[in-house]
C-alpha cells in the first residue's frame, strides 16, 4: 500500500492547479494501463491467427503440386518429390484411437475409485500423485517405451498375439507378424499409458461436481454403489466426461514426442497394427530439419496443418463440453 | 415365491456391484501400476549415470565419455528467456480478461482460443517459429527456441492469472477505489498484490511445462555440440540432446539421456510441487 500512499503524497490539497495536474496523470495511466492490457489480449487472438497464416502460406507449394491428391495418396517420395499425407493421417487417428480404446476406461476406473472406492486417507495423497504424473513430460514416456516397453512387448506379447490369432480370420490380418517391437499398436499403447493421468484427473474433477445431495438420495433409496454410479454420477456429469475424453484425444493426436521413438517412421498403411507406421508430429518431428527442396519441406507444414486443423475441431469441442458443465456446477 | 425373486433380484445387483468395484479396483490399479513402473525404471536407469561429470563436462562426441553442462546450460537460457518474453504479455491478457473486460464478449473469445492455444500441439508451435523466424532469418538460433518455448508459456499464464485475479473479493477493489485511487492503481497496487501467490503458481506452472517440451525446439533452437552463449546460433537443450542420444547406437549416449531425463523429470516434479504448495497457502495473507 504505500506506493498508493507516496501517489497520495502527489496530491496537496491546498493547490488546486497540482491537484488536476495530479487527476489527469491518474487518468492517462488508467488508460494507458488499459490499452496495453487489451493489446495483450488482442496478442492471444493474433498467435491463433499467426500460426493458422504461416502454415496456410508454407502448405501453398504442395496444394500447387498435389491439390487434393495430397490428402489420399498414400506415396511419401522425398527422391520423385511425390507426397501424399494418407499414412500419416491413418497412422494418427489409429494410435490415437488405440491410446483411447484403452486409456478411457482405465481413467474412468481411476476416477471411480478414487471418488468412491478409494479410503479417505489415501484418496488425497493419490489424487495429487495422478495430477502430478499428468505434468511429467511426454519425452520420458518415449524414451521408456523404446528402450524398456518395446524389447519386452516384441519378445512377450506381440509373439503370443500373432500366435493366437494366426488361424482367426480378420484378427490375423491385423495382428500380422513379424513382431518389430516398435510399431502402430505399442505407440498406441504408449500413448493410452501417457494420456491416463490426464484424463483420469480430469474426470474425477468432474465428478466432484456431482451434488452430494443426489448421491446419497440414491444410497437413501438403497441404490449400490454401482447403481449410483450409473445412473446418478455418469449421466450428470455425461457432457464433462466427453469433454475431458476429447481433451485427452486432442492430446494424443498431436503427441509427438512419445509416438516419434516408437512409431518406426514408415510412410505406409498395412493392415497389421503391429507394423511400424507414421503419424503426422512423428513425420515433421523426423524429417523436418533434414527435408531439402520447397515441396518437401512445405508437405511436412501442409501435414502440420492438417494436424492442427484435427486438433483444433476436437479441443473446441472439448473445451464447449467443459464450459456446459462449469456452467451446470456454477448455477 | 415372491420373496425368492427378490432376493435373487437383490443378489444380483449385489453381485454387479462387486463386479464393477472390482473392475475399478482393476483399472485404477493397472493404471498406477504403470505409471509407478515408469518412474521407477527411470529413477534406476538415470541414477546409475549421475556423476559430477555430467554437470561440468561437455556432451561427447559419437562414443566418448562427457556430460550434460552445455545442454543444461542451454536449457536454463532458454527458459529464463521464454519466461522474460512470454510472462508479462501473459499477465497483461490475463489483467485485462479479469479487470479491465470482465464482462466484455472479447474476453469470452480470448478464453476461448487460449484454452485452445493452451493444449495446441506443441511442434506446430515450432513449425510456425520455423516460418516466421528461422526461414525469414536463414539459420536456426537460440532465440528462435525463446520463442517457441514463449507462446507455450502464454496460454498458461494467461489462464491462471485470469482465474487467481478473479478469486480476489471485489471489496477489496471497491475499498480502494473508494479512496479516490484510479483503476490502474487498484489492479497493480491491490489486485496483484492479492493475487500474488497465485501468478506466480502460474509463472511455475508454465516453466514446469516447457522444461521437457521438445518438438518446438527441435527446429528452432536445433542443438549444439559445444558450449554457447551466441543467442544467434544454435543452441543445445536437454530434451533435444536427450531425443538425439537415446536414438544413437552408442551406450554412453545412451546412458546421458536416461539422466537428462531423470535431471528434467526431476526439475518438472520440484516445480509442480513447489507451485502447489504455494497456491496451497491461502491467496490472501
Amino acid at each position: 500500500m504505500d506506493a498508493t500512499v507516496a501517489e497520495g503524497n502527489f496530491l496537496p490539497a491546498h493547490d488546486e492547479n497540482e491537484r488536476s495536474k495530479a487527476l489527469r496523470r491518474f487518468r492517462l495511466g488508467d488508460r494507458v494501463f488499459k490499452i496495453v492490457t487489451l493489446a495483450s489480449a488482442m496478442a492471444v487472438l493474433a498467435l491463433l491467427a499467426g500460426v493458422i497464416i504461416s502454415l496456410i502460406h508454407g502448405s501453398i507449394p504442395t496444394w500447387q503440386a498435389f491439390g487434393f491428391d495430397f490428402f489420399t495418396s498414400q506415396s511419401w517420395n522425398p527422391v520423385k518429390d511425390k507426397f501424399g499425407a494418407l499414412p500419416a493421417i491413418y497412422g494418427t487417428l489409429l494410435t490415437s484411437f488405440i491410446a483411447m480404446l484403452i486409456g478411457v476406461p482405465v481413467s474412468l476406473g481411476i476416477a471411480i475409485f478414487l471418488t468412491e472406492i478409494c479410503p479417505q486417507s489415501l484418496r488425497r495423497t493419490i489424487s495429487i500423485a495422478i495430477e502430478l504424473l499428468a505434468g511429467i513430460p511426454s519425452i520420458i514416456y518415449g524414451i521408456w517405451g523404446l528402450f524398456i516397453f518395446a524389447p519386452w512387448f516384441q519378445t512377450t506379447i506381440q509373439p503370443f498375439l500373432i500366435d493366437t490369432f494366426a488361424n482367426v480370420p480378420v484378427l490375423n490380418q491385423l495382428f500380422a507378424g513379424p513382431p518389430y517391437g516398435i510399431g502402430m499398436l505399442t505407440a498406441g499403447l504408449i500413448l493410452a499409458v501417457m494420456v491416463l493421468p490426464f484424463i483420469a484427473s480430469i474426470t474425477r474433477e468432474v465428478f466432484e461436481t456431482v451434488p452430494p445431495v443426489l448421491k446419497e438420495a440414491a444410497y437413501g433409496v438403497g441404490c449400490t454403489r454401482w447403481e449410483v454410479m450409473k445412473r446418478v454420477v455418469i449421466p450428470y456429469t455425461r457432457v464433462g466426461i466427453i469433454g475431458g475424453v476429447m481433451l485427452g484425444l486432442g492430446r494424443a493426436l498431436g503427441e509427438t514426442m512419445a509416438v516419434t521413438f516408437v512409431i518406426g517412421n514408415a510412410h505406409r498403411i498395412v493392415p497389421s497394427v503391429l507394423a511400424p507406421g507414421t503419424t503426422i508430429s512423428a513425420s515433421i518431428a523426423n524429417e523436418f530439419t533434414e527435408a531439402v527442396g520447397d515441396v518437401y519441406t512445405s508437405s511436412l507444414i501442409a501435414l502440420g496443418l492438417i494436424l492442427f486443423f484435427i486438433t483444433f475441431v476436437v479441443l473446441a469441442a472439448a473445451r464447449l463440453m467443459l464450459m456446459r458443465i462449469e456452467r451446470k456446477a456454477g448455477k | 415365491m415372491a420373496l425368492n425373486s427378490t432376493n435373487a433380484l437383490y443378489a444380483r445387483r449385489r453381485w454387479r456391484n462387486k463386479i464393477a468395484t472390482m473392475l475399478s479396483i482393476g483399472a485404477a490399479g493397472f493404471g498406477l501400476t504403470w505409471l509407478v513402473l515408469i518412474l521407477l525404471v527411470l529413477v534406476v536407469k538415470g541414477v546409475g549415470g549421475l556423476s559430477p561429470s555430467v554437470f561440468t563436462e561437455m556432451t561427447p562426441p559419437p562414443g566418448g565419455a562427457g556430460g550434460l553442462l552445455n545442454p543444461i546450460i542451454g536449457s536454463l537460457m532458454l527458459t529464463v528467456l521464454a519466461v522474460a518474453f512470454g510472462t508479462p504479455l501473459g499477465i497483461l491478457a490475463g489483467t485485462y480478461m479479469a479487470e479491465y473486460g470482465r464482462y466484455a464478449k472479447l474476453t469470452e473469445v480470448v478464453r476461448f482460443i487460449n484454452d485452445i492455444l493452451l493444449s495446441a500441439p506443441s511442434i506446430v508451435v515450432g513449425l510456425f517459429v520455423y516460418e516466421i523466424m528461422v526461414a525469414q532469418m536463414g539459420h536456426f538460433s537460440a532465440w528462435a527456441g525463446a520463442v517457441a518455448l514463449a507462446i507455450i508459456v502464454i496460454p498458461v499464464v494467461v489462464r491462471t492469472t485470469e482465474d487467481m485475479l478473479l478469486l480476489v473479493p471485489n471489496t477489496l477493489r471497491e475499498a480502494s477505489a473508494a479512496l479516490g485511487v484510479p483503476q490502474w492503481l487498484v489492479i497493480r497496487h491491490v489486485a496483484y498484490r492479492a493475487a500474488r501467490a497465485g501468478i506466480i503458481t502460474g509463472v511455475l506452472l508454465a516453466i514446469a511445462r516447457i522444461t521437457g517440451e521438445t518438438a518446438p525446439l527441435l527446429f528452432t533452437a536445433l542443438n549444439n555440440q559445444f558450449f554457447s552463449w551466441d543467442l544467434n546460433a544454435p543452441m543445445a537443450s536437454l530434451p533435444v540432446v536427450i531425443f538425439q542420444f537415446a536414438l544413437s547406437p552408442y551406450d554412453d549416449w545412451q546412458q546421458l539421456a536416461w539422466t537428462g531425463a531423470l535431471l528434467i523429470t526431476v526439475a518438472v516434479l520440484g516445480l509442480s510441487i513447489l507451485a502447489r504448495v504455494l497456491s496451497s497457502k491461502k491467496v490472501l495473507s
